[in-house]
């Protein structure tokens, strides 16, 4: 490593720590208010520390509260939307890196139509084509399913885009050498490109994850059974803002838990970057 | 390929494909009058002075968000790949609030920082500063733009970080001892390879802003003052979910639509000849 | 191509699931917008409706908030997937009565299955509401309320105000205003929630003044609005004059202002009946009375008007589905059931026997704030300008009479300005959709 001057190294440590501040403070204070009484929420402003109702909140939200308004257990919340996020995520890098792999180093007809065909659909979110999407849904069965909570949120170019970006540095002499080498296409994915896209799969999974786990109007129409719900939904469902009274204290701990997997995949999943450095560093 | 072509064409274009349709028809919300008026709800919108001031208004928010969200990420994380101690932990804190649903952050804003309502508020006010967003036009832009780049930050972040860690440590060395300062090895060599990935994120930095904040707007300010903070996919929102005026909500997204492929083809053609592959 | 052979049989094994439940019982479903407590009645509901017989099975589903719990529902119709029971909020009123070969009216879903529907059993105010000029009921009334005025007795005290008695009329409250925030006792006077529910359309009703034609376009036809006669815009001048120096504090076009008012930075609030829970729960140390109303209306206080949202039916389903949602109706209507929703969610009660049994039952006498919206809802019989007011794109009319309403308050304009703009701007899109 190159060194630092000491003023450069505390100006770093700084920025970032007011980045963080920023950040993440919404974060740190739904938890501060998932520790407080109803009472004490109900009355702004908030404290800006934790209060003492931290096991209180949290047993009575898990043994009771969420399941008593969500209708369905903390399990079965959390297993379905953990099931959405995963498949979102697994089946989007799937059909994406595919999709790349054969726009960047194939030549074929209707090449670019292709991509621009894949690309367009980056721009018309599930909000506004959301009659037309349920009907297909309805002639296709897949109403109360997993697979229609899953596919209909898999056609979109982010990830497409992002492998496309990616491939086009890979230096041709690489690809020329591997081919001298007498690696056929799949060889040459399996054992050149995929190791090579390890962090940018890394990166997408962590947003692929986190975009299915947090969906909210798709799976609340496609599902009418109760079973099928996730924890968003839950969530959405314990909250009133007008005409009803809201137990906020389990709202924000229903919050918190809707927040923590999704963290722990982050974190997780950061091993993957750290460990693309070491490797790049050899 | 096949599978994302497949999947596109089935969930996308076909439905996409209806929208165009629809964009041709004045009909009641169930669809049970349907009459098919060619492009008199395009003539409609156009004509609209609410849809021009929606136009500039994007504009302003879009640019906004884009270079704030973007600038401020990049600024973080090289700055994380410079603290040498604490890095992992530093990552870490910068991306997990990515992890909260729009749906939940929506409603944590309404009820813990709106400024108006919100504890945050209170604070302000308490400080003694004259901030009102839900009247001044102005505040509520700035508003919006903080709230909407906010949710975009950790995302730019983790790219940039991913990014960084692609740049090879020796090609840096070597500008090092060359004696070039931190500044210019910066700009000279870590921001030219940072292209693709700076280029993936303008292109879908736009897309959000555009496209994927009426959640945001719908949740922070509702479009108000007045007018002043009505996007362009806010209205089409508002129209079609709220209002359920399905010809012209269609129109207004298929003119956006036709807007961001233009906006995206000029970046394909001219930003991307300047980013500089492998 | 493995993805999609994991998918399928992911969706084959559930459909086989999902379909082998119920063979014996028809179920109704019903798709609601009910959250918090309110959600937890609904199931309650749900429940004991379906132990206290054995053919039908009522499936409640939680289908978000009101516009897309519409929404979920228009699509479901579209795709030939429709519900048996759409709850709608009162806005939607219009759109759900213009579509009139998707729905069946509930009069008709409840003599269809030979049921005696006794209209006079419910709350006048509250029928008239969701019922056809002619006086066939459309819909179902599920959960209504109504706007009134709570006040923050501590800060009443430290201003000097009678804590024991509320203001009555508009110019009270402006009055008690001015005094709570030159006395120092806090820093605002008064807030209110919901401006276009509160202050133009429940003030029209209570005023007895008309908020639009065509009885306020519960008559049908062309609407026009009347939301600029000199009334309403000495009304609102006042409110903007008392905005300048933050004597009045506008906290956002729907519920927001209860968060004011709950810090306790405002004295005097008006908001729905429904938002008690909240304040109670609060710890404050509140009062309640009825809606103010204004010394120039001859008729004062006329009624208030709901609202809230209701039941809705969908057509074209089997005689035997329309049988059960009948039976649920029924079930609904039963006192007892009334009451528990009445005094568990703060919606009021629809029918009158449940209002007298909890009146009864010295209910009251412990919750006076619960009684008061029935009271001016009650108080009269509702005239051509207080039975409600109906638009097929009501919540566009409120979009614009907000942001006309912003304008006045950030003083850009005055009252007359923004409530002839309002009035223009409203009544071009009313035109418009009808064309519709």
């Amino acid at each position: 490593m190159i060194g630092q001057s000491p003023l450069r190294t505390f100006i770093a440590h700084a920025v970032l720590i007011l980045g963080i501040l920023i950040v993440a403070f919404p974060i740190y204070y739904t938890f501060v208010a998932s520790t407080h009484t109803l009472q004490t929420i109900l009355r702004p402003p908030l404290p800006l520390l934790p209060g003492g109702q931290l096991w209180n909140n949290y047993g009575e939200a898990l043994f009771g509260g969420i399941g008593r308004i969500g209708g369905v257990s903390v399990g079965t919340l959390l297993l379905n939307t953990t099931i959405m996020a995963l498949g979102v995520a697994a089946g989007k890098i799937f059909i994406s890196i595919l999709s790349a792999y054969a726009i960047v180093f194939f030549r074929f007809p209707l090449r670019m139509t292709f991509f621009w065909l894949i690309f367009i659909t980056l721009m018309l979110p599930v909000e506004v084509r959301i009659l037309p999407t349920y009907k297909v849904m309805v002639d296709l069965g897949m109403i109360d399913t997993y697979a229609g909570l899953i596919i209909p949120l898999i056609a979109s170019a982010t990830a497409t885009l992002l492998f496309r970006q990616f491939f086009m540095t890979i230096p041709g002499e690489l690809v020329e050498a591997a081919r001298v080498d007498g690696a056929g296409p799949w060889r040459f994915f399996f054992d050149i490109l995929l190791p090579l896209s390890r962090t940018n799969i890394a990166a997408l999974f962590v947003i692929l994850f986190i975009y299915g786990w947090t969906q909210y109007l798709w799976p609340l129409l496609v599902t009418n059974s109760n079973d099928m719900n996730t924890i968003v939904i839950a969530l959405r469902k314990m909250v009133s803002f007008a005409d009803a009274d809201t137990e906020w204290h389990l709202v924000m701990v229903t919050a918190m838990l809707a927040i923590v997997p999704p963290i722990l995949v982050v974190v997780l999943m950061q091993r993957w970057f750290v460990r693309g450095l070491v490797e790049s560093e050899k | 390929m096949a599978p994302q072509l497949a999947i596109t064409l089935v969930f996308f274009y076909w439905p996409a494909g209806q929208a165009l349709y629809q964009s041709m028809l004045r009909q009641d919300p169930f669809g049970l009058r349907t009459k098919f008026v060619w492009f008199a709800n395009f003539r409609k919108v156009l004509a609209d002075p609410a849809y021009l001031n929606s136009i500039q208004v994007t504009v302003v928010f879009s640019l906004a968000t884009a270079i704030v969200a973007m600038g401020v990420a990049l600024l973080l994380a090289v700055m994380a790949e410079k603290a040498v101690r604490g890095k992992g932990l530093y990552r870490t804190l910068l991306i997990w609030p990515y992890a909260v649903a729009p749906a939940i952050a929506g409603m944590l804003w309404l009820f813990l920082f709106n400024p108006s309502i919100g504890s945050l508020a209170y604070l302000l006010r308490s400080l003694g500063i004259a901030w009102d967003p839900l009247l001044n036009g102005t505040h509520a832009m700035i508003l919006l733009v903080s709230a909407a780049a906010w949710k975009q930050i950790s995302y730019n972040f983790l790219f940039f970080v991913a990014g960084l860690q692609a740049v090879p440590k020796t090609l840096i060395e070597a500008a090092a001892m060359d004696g070039a300062g931190e500044t210019k090895r910066f700009w000279t060599i870590v921001f030219p390879l940072l292209a693709p990935t700076t280029f993936f994120l303008l292109v879908v930095n736009t897309v959000y802003a555009l496209f994927d904040t009426f959640g945001i707007v719908h949740a922070v300010t509702g479009g108000g003052p007045g007018k002043a903070t009505e996007t362009l996919v806010y209205k089409v929102y508002n129209d079609g979910f709220v209002n359920l005026i399905l010809g012209d909500s269609a129109a207004q997204s298929v003119i956006l639509m036709a807007i961001v492929i233009a906006l995206t083809a000029i970046q394909f053609r001219y930003v991307e000849r300047k980013v500089h592959y492998g | 191509m493995k993805f999609f052979g994991f998918a399928a049989g992911v969706a084959a094994t559930l459909t086989l699931l999902s379909t082998t439940s119920a063979f014996a019982v028809t179920q109704i479903s019903w798709w609601h917008a009910m959250t918090g407590a309110n959600a937890e009645v609904v199931d309650k509901i749900s429940k004991d409706f379906n132990a206290s017989q054995s053919d039908y099975e009522l499936v409640p589903v939680f289908k978000g908030t009101y516009p897309e719990t519409l929404n979920a529902g228009i699509a479901a119709f579209r795709a030939g997937q429709a519900p048996d029971i759409l709850q709608v909020f009162d806005v939607g009123t219009g759109v759900m009565m213009a579509a009139e070969g998707a729905i069946k009216p509930v009069a008709e879903v409840m003599t269809g299955a030979g049921m005696t529907f006794d209209k006079s059993q419910y709350l006048p105010g509250i029928v008239g509401y969701y019922s056809k000029p002619d006086g066939t009921m459309l819909s179902f009334p599920y959960n209504s309320s109504s706007p009134i005025l709570y006040y923050n007795k501590d800060i009443f005290q430290k201003a000097g105000l009678d804590v024991n008695s509320p203001p009555k009329t508009w110019n009270e409250v402006w009055e008690a205003a001015k005094k709570i925030k030159a006395s120092g006792a806090a820093s605002c006077g008064y807030t209110s929630t919901w401006l276009t529910w509160i202050h133009l359309e429940n003030f029209a009703a209570w005023n007895d003044v008309p908020w639009a034609t065509q009885q306020n376009g519960l008559a049908g036809g062309d609407v026009e609005l009347k939301i600029n006669a000199p009334i309403f815009v000495n009304h609102f001048q006042a409110l903007a004059d008392l905005a300048k120096d933050g004597t009045f504090k506008y906290g956002g076009r729907t519920s927001e202002a209860k968060q004011i008012f709950l810090a306790g930075e405002c004295g005097i609030f008006t908001e729905s009946s429904g938002g008690l829970g909240d304040i109670v729960k609060s710890g404050m140390n509140y009062g309640i009375g009825q809606l103010p109303y204004d010394t120039d209306a001859k008729g004062a206080p006329q009624n208030t008007t709901p609202g809230g949202a209701s039941l809705w039916v969908f057509g074209n389903k089997s005689d035997e589905q329309y049988k059960g949602v009948a039976a649920f109706f029924s079930y609904l209507s039963k006192t007892d059931v009334q009451e528990y929703l009445h005094q568990k969610s703060g919606y009021l009660p629809v029918t009158l026997a449940a209002y007298e049994a909890t009146k009864k039952s010295g209910f009251y006498d412990k919750n006076p704030g619960r009684e008061t919206p029935i009271l001016q809802m009650t108080g009269k019989a509702p005239t051509d300008n207080s039975k409600g007011v109906r638009l097929p794109n009501l919540p566009q009319v409120r979009d614009i009479q907000n942001e006309e309403l912003e304008k006045m308050l950030a003083g850009q304009q005055t009252a007359q300005q923004a409530l002839d703009n309002a009035v223009t701007r409203g009544n071009a899109a009313i035109e418009e959709a009808l064309e519709n």
